[in-house]
């Protein structure tokens, strides 16, 4: 499976919840496949998308998804730290791990060779870090937005691209939308 | 006889940028560890209702802020002048969606610097910010600490502005190894 294949999977899970979706295709397949006022694609500098998650997270009470690729949470270490040490029990990270820069045409990450980052955020002190295959993702982020966690899934899958069309949303309008949806989600 | 002079409370620069942040119920407070900030850092980790942050590196902080704001929480991140440069990119977020960001940083690399390997960086904190579409307001005087933090939040939170203050090295004092 490749990640826009996990992303139509997920697509039931994921439609009603707030998302914060990484730069690039992961963003563009997301927008192809489900737009959503509860999506906020973070369209800019990788690695990133899993630091916006965790500020919205401590800020306020419902659900958060950060979805990043393994090249961008590369770029961003210091991300994992951060999460393990300022807990927050409504944040899940989906790593959607496919060993390759999708988005710049598929070159080789270090996570596709001898790094896995279920172990790196084990060490960083992740306590609950999940890694599955991609077939098996919709029941693991089954699990982690039924329970009370925070959770880190690492999702293996395979490399691969669809044709998708750009974003052309204004991103203030992003913003936007996506705020009124957080305020009316906690009122 | 009594005394019918106002007594007047001193407070250090510290206290009164402390001060703002609590009156503008500022929430969450990321910071990469600088000893101009130390105080600060100190007293937010003693107060319960506001969350300071220790970041790995400042363009997580950008972000963070950005995350507390979609959430409705106001933030403010402290850092060095050193720390400008890793999140230069990452500002791009903030002007393009437009966020509201106020960024306090104290500066290295001017006033009485003993290591001149801070003075490159030092030098383009300014215009690197600038080009990057913030309005950076620069803060000398001890007592002008307070009412600029105050003034930032308001203007940043009312009307979605990016500002960041420097609090230069006189003011702070120069590192004396």
């Amino acid at each position: 499976m490749i990640r826009s294949e996990i992303l139509k999977e997920l697509k039931p899970l994921l439609s009603d919840q707030l998302v914060v979706c990484n730069i690039g295709l992961p963003s563009q397949e997301l927008h192809m496949i489900d737009d959503q006022p509860t999506n906020f694609y973070m369209l800019g500098t990788m690695g990133l998308a899993s630091s916006i998650g965790l500020g919205l997270a401590l800020s306020q009470k419902e659900k958060v998804i950060a979805i990043d690729g393994d090249g961008s949470v590369l770029t961003n270490l210091g991300t994992l730290p951060t999460i393990a040490n300022n807990v927050a029990d409504n944040f899940i990270l989906l790593i959607i791990d496919n060993g390759s820069y999708g988005s710049t045409g598929d070159q080789p990450t270090y996570a596709g060779k001898k790094t896995s980052l279920t172990d790196v955020a084990k060490a960083c002190g992740c306590e609950n870090v999940v890694e599955c295959r991609a077939e098996n993702t919709l029941d693991v982020m089954k699990k982690a937005l039924e329970g009370n966690q925070m959770t880190i899934i690492v999702c293996k899958c395979e490399s691969g691209n669809v044709k998708v069309p750009v974003i052309t949303m204004d991103p203030v309008v992003i913003r936007d939308r996506f705020m009124k949806e957080v305020i009316s989600k906690n009122t | 006889m009594t005394d019918n002079k106002q007594h007047q409370i001193i407070t250090s620069w510290e206290e009164d940028l402390f001060n703002a942040l609590k009156q503008a119920e500022v929430k969450q407070l990321p910071y990469v560890p600088d000893a101009g900030h130390s105080k600060v850092i100190n007293m937010a980790h003693r107060d319960p209702d506001i969350r300071p942050v220790v970041l790995t590196t400042e363009e997580e902080g950008v972000a963070l802020c950005c995350g507390a704001w979609l959430g409705g929480e106001k933030s403010v991140l402290l850092m060095q002048s050193s720390g400008v440069g890793n999140c230069i990119n990452m500002l791009s977020l903030i002007s393009n969606c437009n966020f509201p960001f106020v960024t306090i940083i104290t500066m290295r690399g001017e006033f009485g610097e003993f290591n001149s390997w801070q003075v490159p960086m030092s030098s383009a904190t300014q215009g690197s910010l600038e080009l990057m579409g913030l309005n950076v307001q620069r803060v000398d005087e001890g007592d002008d600490v307070g009412s600029t933090v105050a003034a930032a939040l308001y203007s940043a939170y009312s009307s979605d502005q990016r500002i960041a203050i420097l609090l230069s090295q006189k003011l702070i004092g120069s590192k004396k190894w």
